[in-house]
Parts: C-alpha cells; structure tokens; sequence
C-alpha cells in the first residue's frame, strides 16, 4: 500500500442540477418513483384497452334501432340470448374449438421435436441458422401465407396434381392454421428448452434415469410453461382469425367470421360484442386454468 | 448430454420434414411470381418478369408500403417507451397488484385480434364518435406491441446484476446517467430484438387493422387483401410476398447477430 492513499482525499460533492435534485427526489420517494414509471404504460392500457373492453360489454347488452340500423341505448338481454341459444352459434363455437384445439395439438406435437433438436442436438452454428430458418416464416406476410395454401389445395394446384388434395375446408384450415402459428410455437418451445441446464439432465442420468424417464420426468415438466406459452398463441389466434378461413375454409363460419358479420354487413354492433364475448370467456378460462403454470411469464 | 445415435436420427428427419412443411408454400410463392400464368396453375408452363415490373409500379402497392411502414414506426417507438418504462417498474419493485398488471400487458396479445379489433372500433366509433384513420391504427398496433418489449427487456434485466447500477450511483451517477450510461447500453440488443418484433406484428396485422383504419388507411396487408382475388392483382401479390421475405433477412440476422439469444424469443 502506498503513503499517498492513506490521506484523506475528499472527493468533491457533484454539481447539485435539477436532474440530480429529481433523482435524489425518487430515490427518496420510492412510491413515487413506482408510480412515475408505472403512469404512462398504466394510463395506456387501462384508458385505451380495459375501458374498451368494458364498453364492449356494455354495448352487448344495448340493441339496434331496427330502421336506422344505429345502436341504441336500450338494455337488453336479447343479444345473450341469441348467442347461448341458437344453434348456429352453438355449431360454430363447437367447430372453432375443435379447429383451436387440433391447430394447437399440431404446432406443439412439431414445436417439441424441433425445440428440442434445435436446443440440444445442434451445434451453435446449425442453431443459429434453423433459428434463422423457424423466424423467417414469421415475416412473410400472413396473409400470402394463407393463400400459398390455397393455392396448394386447391383444384390444379400442387397436392391437387399429387391426388392427395384435401380441397377447400376443415381439413385445409387446420393445416393453412398450423402453419401459420408455428413459428409462435417453435420459438417460445425452443428458449423453453435452451434455458435447461445441461447439469440437470446429466444430474438425471447420474441417478439412474434412462434416457425417456430423463425425458419425461425431467425435461417435460420444465419446458412445460413453455409450451403452454406458445398454446396461447395457436388457441387464441386461431379462436379470432377470420381472414384465413375465408381464404382456405370454403363456405365454412367460425366465430371470427361471425362476430365480423355481425359488425360489418349485419351492422349490429350489440350483436357483434355479444358475440365476441364466446372467445373471451373461452381465453379467460384457458388463461385461468393455465395460470399456475407460470406460462404468461414466458409469453 | 449425450443423445444416442438414432434418436439424434429421427431428430434430424423430423426437422428436415418441418423445414420442408415449412418453406414448401414460400418456394411456391417465389416461383408464381414469375409464372406467365395468371391462373396460378401447378405445374407453372412458363416463366416472366412482368409481374415484378408491375409490382415496383404500382401506386396502391407501394403507397400501401408507405403506410404500413409510418404505422409500424410509429407503434414501434410508443411500445418501446412504454414497455420499458413497465418492466423497469415490475423488474425493479415489489407492489401489490404486480401480478394483475403483468396480466395487463399480457393481455391484449393473450386475447384474439378480432377482440382487440372490435372493442377499438366499438370505444373509438360508437362511444367517442371519433373517425377511424392513421392515428386510430397506430393507437391499435401500440397497444398489443407494448408486450413483445416488455417481454424482452424484463427478461435481460432478470439476467442483469444490480451492481453495476449500484455501483454508477456510488461513483456520483444520477439515477438518469445511470439508465443512460450504464442500464440502456445493456438493455440495448433486448430492445432490438423487441423492437423488430413489435414492428413486424404490427407490419404484418391485417385484422386489427381491418376495425381500427376505416376506408382511407389502406396498409400494405389490406391491400393485398383487397387485390389478392384480383385474377390480374394475384401475381403482383406473390411478387410482394417474395419482396418481403427476401428483405426480411435483413432484420432477421441483424438482430441475430446483436441480440444473439435475445432475438430468439418470439414474443
């Protein structure tokens, strides 16, 4: 040590500005701080989304003015009515579950496989590259997507000239669907599988376990949240989509198709929310049930 | 971890066959846009490049590009404020009610578009009377990018340590020359990758769109769209569905070559 640090040096205190009084001034108040980060993305979603929300419950329970087509102010329990009893509904709400389910089934039976090659098989560079190769997908709009599959299925097109077309409906959505959610499958499945470490799966083995008891015992449970991550979004998008049925669904309605009809030609704004509020119940009780575990942190 | 041989095998097959589902339907874009035919007949007879003469001059098409690009921009940079302010909030404070609010965020891209879409319309529309346009859309878009940020940034400051912060404040740092010389530099890939996230959802989001832009806001997914039934618009379409993938390599390596594993979350 030398003789020079042993004197008192008395650094000099910082120039008192206005944003250091400010920063001293939160660091004092912490609730205040909390409270001036949490403001503006608060007041955002709050005032915009969840107010929205709220009002789109209430116009579900207002009707239409039968001449004007206006929305009136008028309660009514009808728009409810309509949507639990009629059959219509019913049928529909039944067929896009069942096309929300086998989408979901499909990309997480794809996304697992391939996460986990991805994560634990391939060397960095490979990774990099099928990374590269799962996102790309992700960019190509949409909409082109959906109709490349029409093309495919449909007559003269590619699997049409294999004989092994299942034209335009049930069949050519779930798949147009499936493909079209998976890389928001793939991606949340394979950072699921990446965050394990490899000394659990080695601790695993250590303690006797085959490799398919490793598999199940040990790596499912912990790429679980993951995959019910990415469910989310093969459930929810598949609940609302619209566009790609129309595209590849034939005459086929699903609640989407519904719910903008009623908006759109039918005009019936009531009607249209009520009716939004299937797949709203549908994702809540979804969210709810998956809630414990810990999925929404790895949305 | 050592994985036997043939499970390495049938690994590989099943991610060849995945990459194979997966790029089939893109190749069959890219090669219709130079089929002569209109028809979009498989197998195509002949090859032009009509179709992309036609695409770089077509004025609804590229003034629909304009557009989208201004709103994505846009909703980018109001989601990027506002997911970092949320998860410098939640990262760094414990409060009652944390939870509900990380549901907040959650929310509007847990819940379908068509939902975000109508009670948008419905609030904007019927409640505030307002006329649906630009800032109509970008408010949308804005709302359900706010998570691909938050989610990025939340998780690298879970991996950042506190002691360099701590330590900047000891050293004399306001806590905003903290944040700008010592968090944002680490937040800097994080916010990358979300970014380019939050700017291709809402670039490609046609349904959100649908209720929230009224008839004078045509984005580039409306036009396409609109055009895409068009017999003699169809192949100008496959032309920008080619355009904007091959021009998505570019973000795409970009943020995987700053970000690393950062860019790899999807949302």
């Amino acid at each position: 040590m030398s003789h020079a640090s042993r004197t008192k040096v008395r650094l000099p205190a910082p120039p008192v500005t206005a944003s250091r009084r400010l920063s001293s001034f939160f660091g004092k108040h912490r609730r205040l701080s909390l409270t001036a980060l949490l403001a503006a993305p608060l007041a955002w979603l709050v005032l915009i989304y969840i107010i929205s929300l709220l009002l789109l419950l209430v116009t579900a329970f207002w009707s239409t003015d039968s001449f004007t087509g206006q929305v009136v102010q008028e309660w009514t329990l009808g728009n409810f009515g309509a949507v639990f009893t009629e059959a219509l509904y019913r049928a529909v709400t039944v067929r896009t579950l069942i096309i929300a389910v086998s989408v979901t089934v499909i990309d997480v039976v794809i996304a697992l496989p391939v996460g986990y090659f991805m994560s634990k098989v391939a060397g960095p560079r490979l990774r990099g590259a099928l990374v590269v190769a799962f996102l790309m997908p992700l960019w190509a709009a949409y909409l082109v997507k959906a109709y490349a599959w029409r093309t495919i299925v449909s007559p003269h097109g590619l699997l049409d000239s294999l004989g092994i077309s299942p034209g335009l409906g049930l069949v050519a959505t779930i798949i147009t669907m499936s493909y079209i959610w998976l890389p928001y499958v793939v991606m949340p499945v394979y950072t699921g599988f990446e965050r394990i470490p490899d000394n659990l799966i080695e601790a695993a083995g250590d303690l006797g376990a085959k490799g398919w008891k490793t598999f199940t015992a040990v790596i499912i449970p912990l790429v679980w949240p993951s995959v019910i991550a990415g469910s989310i979004f093969s459930f929810s998008l598949t609940l609302g989509d619209y566009i790609a049925v129309q595209i590849v669904g034939g005459s086929q309605q699903l609640l989407g198709t519904l719910i903008y009809a009623n908006v759109g030609t039918g005009g019936n704004m009531p009607l249209a929310a009520a009716t939004a509020f299937i797949p709203i119940a549908v994702i809540v009780i979804y969210l709810t049930a998956v809630r414990r575990t810990g999925a929404l942190k790895n949305l | 971890m050592r994985i036997p041989t043939p499970v390495k095998a049938v690994l590989s097959v099943i991610v060849c066959a995945v990459l194979a589902f997966v790029y089939i339907p893109l190749i069959i874009v890219v090669i219709s846009s130079f089929n002569a035919s209109q028809s979009l007949g498989w197998p195509p007879q002949s090859f032009t490049f009509e179709w992309w003469v036609r695409a770089f001059s077509d004025k609804g098409a590229l003034s629909a590009l304009g557009t989208s690009l201004i709103v994505a921009a846009c909703a980018t940079l109001i989601a990027l404020v506002l997911g970092t302010l949320a998860s410098l909030a939640l990262d760094r404070f414990e409060f009652f009610g944390k939870e509900a609010v990380n549901l907040l965020i959650v929310l509007p891209i847990a819940l379908p578009g068509i939902i975000t879409g109508i009670a948008l319309n419905n609030a904007f529309t019927t409640m505030l009377g307002w006329r649906l346009g630009l800032l109509t859309v970008i408010t949308a878009h804005a709302t359900f990018c706010i998570v691909t940020i938050y989610n990025n940034v939340f998780a690298r400051m879970r991996r950042m340590s506190g002691n360099l912060r701590d330590a900047a404040m000891d050293l004399g740092a306001d806590s905003f020359t903290t944040f700008r010389l010592v968090t944002f530099p680490q937040l800097r890939s994080a916010l990358l990758a979300g970014g380019l996230l939050a700017f291709g959802l809402s670039f490609d989001e046609i349904i959100v769109t649908q209720f929230t832009a009224g008839t004078g806001v045509q984005t580039l997914p409306i036009w396409i769209f609109d055009n895409m039934f068009r017999p003699n618009q169809a192949p100008i379409v496959n032309v920008i569905a080619t355009f904007l993938v091959i021009v998505s390599i570019i973000p795409i390596t970009l943020a995987n070559r700053i970000g690393g594993k950062a860019a790899t979350g999807v949302a």
